[in-house]
């Protein structure tokens, strides 16, 4: 039930997967809503120590998330998926995950970037390695946008084409994710 | 008899009265500042600076009309200790630094007032604006240093409305006034 199977996933799998789906695009919206904050908004610093927080969060769960992949099987393809759309959501994946991966760590540089901590949730910091390149806020702060683009982006294809296979090819892809079999 | 000449011709290049002279600004040392201050709500001060730039001037005692100062500050070096807030101050917000890296201040005229004191007229040019500002200035002190070199100091503060300079962040009422508090040390060249 928890753990995969080769033709399902398990409650973790499909819990984790769902949870920080609603994370990322959570975190997106909140990212690029706060940013154009005025100062005397009530949520100038709430936002962002809600946004930091949450992505800490989101570090945990991803770093479990990979952990959970060596503890469990990961399932058969759909056999109705051709090579190249096997290959293709291969990539599509390991770029969602390494995006993320970078996108946090990017965020961690802007926030750590004179010798602060991250505060998640005033629960526990996150101690600042220091300054690690000159002009750090800046350089990881346009990372940080643009990779989380790039996310959001191959996030929506990756959605669109389980849609894709639940509609129009009629496939098992999308019922999968909701821990269905094949 | 050589060290005598030597000594006696020191003696009286140190006796001589100041002469307009050219003096570059010591930032390698770092005997020179550009600081600014900012009320933050109404309730304290916020102090910034800017850590890069560089400058030369013309100082004459006697002659202090025909003094003048040219300034360039590097927008990217702003520091106001925390990385975080000087990444928006570089932003599109505030400095807009990546348009505009460089800020300037050229003098135009120098009026004398009492003692040491006088006003600085010069452009400023921020955020790619120029706009004449006036800087209160007054002389510390000059003279020989420990090491062979001739110094001169001087301290100036100016004001002005960041929105003067096309910079329109709303940071409250009182907050709309920026002061600079400049120290400037040179070494003659």
């Amino acid at each position: 039930m928890f753990k995969n199977r080769s033709t399902h996933y398990g409650l973790v799998s499909v819990t984790l997967h769902w949870l920080v789906a609603l994370t990322v695009f959570g975190l997106f919206a909140l990212g690029f809503w706060m940013v154009d904050l005025t100062y005397y908004s009530s949520w100038y610093r709430t936002a962002p120590h809600w946004h930091k927080s949450v992505g800490i969060i989101l570090l945990i769960a991803m770093l479990f998330r990979v952990g959970w992949r060596f503890f469990t099987v990961s399932p058969l393809p759909v056999a109705t998926h051709r090579k190249w759309e096997q290959i293709a959501s291969k990539a599509a994946h390991f770029l969602l995950y390494a995006g993320i991966f970078a996108i946090i760590f990017t965020g961690y540089l802007i926030s750590t970037a004179d010798g602060r901590p991250i505060a998640v949730f005033d629960w526990f910091e996150i101690p600042s390695a220091g300054e690690l390149f000159a002009r750090q806020a800046d350089i990881a702060g346009d990372l940080h946008r643009y990779l989380a683009y790039g996310v959001i982006a191959i996030a929506v294809l990756h959605a669109v084409a389980a849609l894709k296979h639940h509609f129009i090819d009629k496939d098992a892809t999308f019922r999968r994710m909701l821990g269905r079999k094949n | 008899m050589k060290k005598l000449l030597l000594a006696s011709s020191v003696a009286a290049l140190m006796a001589l009265p100041a002469q307009a002279a050219d003096y570059t600004i010591d930032t390698q040392g770092a005997h020179a500042f550009v600081q600014f201050k900012i009320s933050h709500l109404g309730y304290s001060w916020l102090y910034g600076r800017f850590n890069t730039f560089s400058g030369d001037f013309s100082y004459d005692a006697a002659k202090l009309a025909d003094s003048k100062i040219q300034l360039t500050i590097d927008t990217n070096s702003i520091d106001s200790n925390h990385a975080e807030r000087d990444k928006h101050l570089r932003g599109s917000d505030f400095l807009n630094v990546s348009k505009h890296p460089k800020a300037t201040f050229t003098s135009t005229k120098v009026v004398a007032k009492d003692g040491d004191k006088f006003d600085l007229h010069g452009n400023l040019t921020l955020n790619g604006v120029t706009k004449e500002v006036v800087i209160a200035a007054e002389k510390l002190g000059e003279g020989q240093d420990p090491w062979g070199g001739y110094r001169a100091g001087f301290a100036g503060s100016a004001s002005f409305q960041l929105k003067d300079f096309g910079i329109n962040y709303d940071l409250g009422p009182a907050s709309s006034t920026v002061y600079l508090d400049l120290t400037v040390e040179g070494i003659r060249k």
